[in-house]
């Protein structure tokens, strides 16, 4: 029992540093925050310790209702598209040869440590009427007239494709690098074609992964701010647009607040549930 | 199928190189303008990058918060990653999911965070700041290396020194530490370039004072558009490439990205 305590206390010797960075830097933000959502606001761009609930009950008013609507169905729908495209693009990674292999990593790796901004920037270029896809289109003479495409949602949609995708690759690769290859060779040298068995043995086998996936990207665009402020106009903003403007440009400290707090509640639900659901789907398989 | 795969991967490749290529074409323009096809050939917008007194402010100002919060980042992980692992701790998950939280969440959460946090510290507007927000923010990847590390490692290693009678901190330095420096190297590497590209953290906790690159070009981009951005985003590329490159030379890169030992064995024998 001494023996125990004794090997607890060092252990928290080496865990107090990094504990209490994590604590003061990490949770003290979050309790100040709480403690903000519920200050008074004083037009102007300061506040005032209080205990109100009008920042709470603005996240009811029409402009955040909307708002955070929006950001749910953008990020669902790109989780959808990431997983549709970078799943079988995984899967055909891992069964290419080690070089190529490294080659598409390293593209992937590269494009996934662009800044949003150096992204939204060169969608802005390739979707705009001055130098954009529909230069190259009328410079081969299939169309007219070059066409402006960005600012608009699927730009928008695009951009937080490829801030996402190579993270859901990542993500995806490790799993899908360790699936037993011979299972997908029992099933082909049983007959089933190379489609078949993709369909019937990968992506069952792999559901954890698509899901893991798919999870990643929609938290990953839920908080996405320069794409939307860049490729999309006003009615195409998310919500982290929504709540950093409140708390910069419009100095309202507390509603932000409220929320971000709301935020942090909400992806927290929405991760807990779909792996809660994996969960007792897995369960349920034995 | 086959043919699909090809499809797939050159839709990919054409969507994730398409964007690189415009700017990269643009950033080489001769005129002011962007323009396509583009006219003449100019490196002016790259000379403009580094001699003008604003744009280098930002850049150094960008490897400095970078570099800094990328070494605070690692010194947080290593001792939780290597406590957690080594002690039998009762809060084990719960501290790992501290570690691992912050990066989760949607990062306008952590930005706003950091700034009512200073804010009420009193500590405006500095570079430090900015810093320590990232190294919260970013302790997360070298946490997850430096865990995979110490996971994957033999565990007889450290028994053995023990066994030959160091005590636990001899053990911890001439054992368990040079085997956990590739993976610090990588999660710094990680941290590094994010921080690098951060914007809305950098900008909520000191965005009117401390001017990074992300927050300069973003800038730029809002009072109309000048081509030194597209040179700016190129240098940016090729380091980001020269960096993963390196990886791929000198390390082993799909083992660090989590394949399978034996499966690459396999696609190095088809090759």
């Amino acid at each position: 029992m001494s023996e125990r305590r004794a090997a607890d206390a060092r252990a928290w010797v080496v865990l107090a540093y990094p504990v209490a960075m994590l604590g003061v830097f990490f949770l003290g933000p979050f309790l100040i925050m709480l403690a903000a959502s519920f200050y008074r606001r004083i037009p102007g761009g300061f506040y005032e310790p209080a205990f109100v609930l009008d920042n709470w009950k603005q996240l009811l008013s029409e402009l955040f209702v909307d708002r955070a609507l929006f950001s749910l169905r953008v990020s669902l729908l790109a989780g959808w598209l990431a997983v549709l495209v970078a799943f079988p693009f995984t899967y055909a990674l891992t069964t290419m040869p080690r070089r190529r292999q490294v080659a598409l990593l390293v593209l992937v790796l590269s494009s996934l440590s662009l800044s949003e901004v150096i992204v939204g920037f060169s969608w802005s270029v390739l979707l705009g009427r001055a130098a954009g896809i529909s230069n190259i289109l009328v410079w081969l003479g299939l169309m007219d007239e070059a066409e402006a495409y960005a600012p608009g949602f699927w730009a928008v949609m695009l951009g937080l494709l490829s801030i996402a995708f190579p993270y859901c690759v990542l993500t995806m690769y490790p799993p899908l690098s360790r699936l037993d290859r011979e299972v997908t060779e029992a099933a082909q040298m049983l007959g089933a074609s190379p489609w078949r068995t993709f369909w019937t043995v990968v992506v069952p086998i792999a559901r954890p992964t698509i899901v893991a996936g798919f999870l990643l990207v929609f938290v990953f665009t839920l908080g996405s701010y320069l794409i939307s402020a860049i490729l999309g106009r006003p009615e195409h903003w998310t919500v982290s647009v929504f709540i950093s403007d409140q708390a910069s440009f419009n100095a309202n400290v507390p509603f932000a607040a409220a929320m971000a707090l709301f935020l942090t509640i909400v992806s927290l639900a929405i991760v807990g549930a779909v792996l809660w659901f994996e969960r007792r789907a897995a369960a349920r398989e034995g | 199928m086959r043919a699909l795969r090809v499809v797939v991967t050159a839709i990919v490749v054409a969507f994730l190189l398409g964007p690189l290529v415009v700017v990269a074409v643009v950033s080489i323009n001769e005129n002011r303008y962007m323009d396509f096809p583009p006219e003449g050939f100019s490196l002016s917008w790259y000379a403009q990058m580094v001699t003008d007194p604003a744009w280098r402010a930002a850049i150094l100002r960008s490897l400095v918060i970078a570099t800094a919060s990328a070494a605070l980042a690692v010194s947080i992980a290593l001792p939780l990653a290597y406590a957690l692992r080594t002690y039998r701790v009762r809060l084990a998950p719960v501290l790992y999911a501290l570690g691992i939280l912050p990066f989760m969440l949607p990062p306008v959460i952590s930005a706003l965070g950091a700034q009512v946090f200073w804010n009420a510290t009193g500590h405006i507007g500095r570079i430090e700041n900015v810093i320590v927000a990232h190294a919260i923010f970013f302790s997360t990847l070298p946490l997850i290396t430096i865990s995979l590390a110490m996971e994957s490692m033999d565990p007889s290693l450290p028994e053995a020194a023990r066994t030959m009678g160091a005590d636990q901190r001899t053990t911890f330095r001439t054992v368990t530490l040079p085997l956990l420096v590739p993976s610090m190297v990588t999660g710094f590497a990680a941290a590094f370039v994010l921080s690098l590209n951060e914007y809305i953290i950098a900008f909520l906790v000191a965005g009117f004072s401390v001017e990074t690159l992300p927050i300069k070009i973003f800038n730029s981009l809002r009072y109309g558009f000048t081509p030194t951005i597209a040179a700016v985003t190129v240098v940016f590329i090729l380091i980001a490439t020269t960096v993963f490159s390196l990886f791929a030379i000198f390390g082993n890169l799909l083992r660090f990205l989590g394949a399978d030992p034996g499966v690459l064995e396999r696609a190095e024998a088809g090759r």
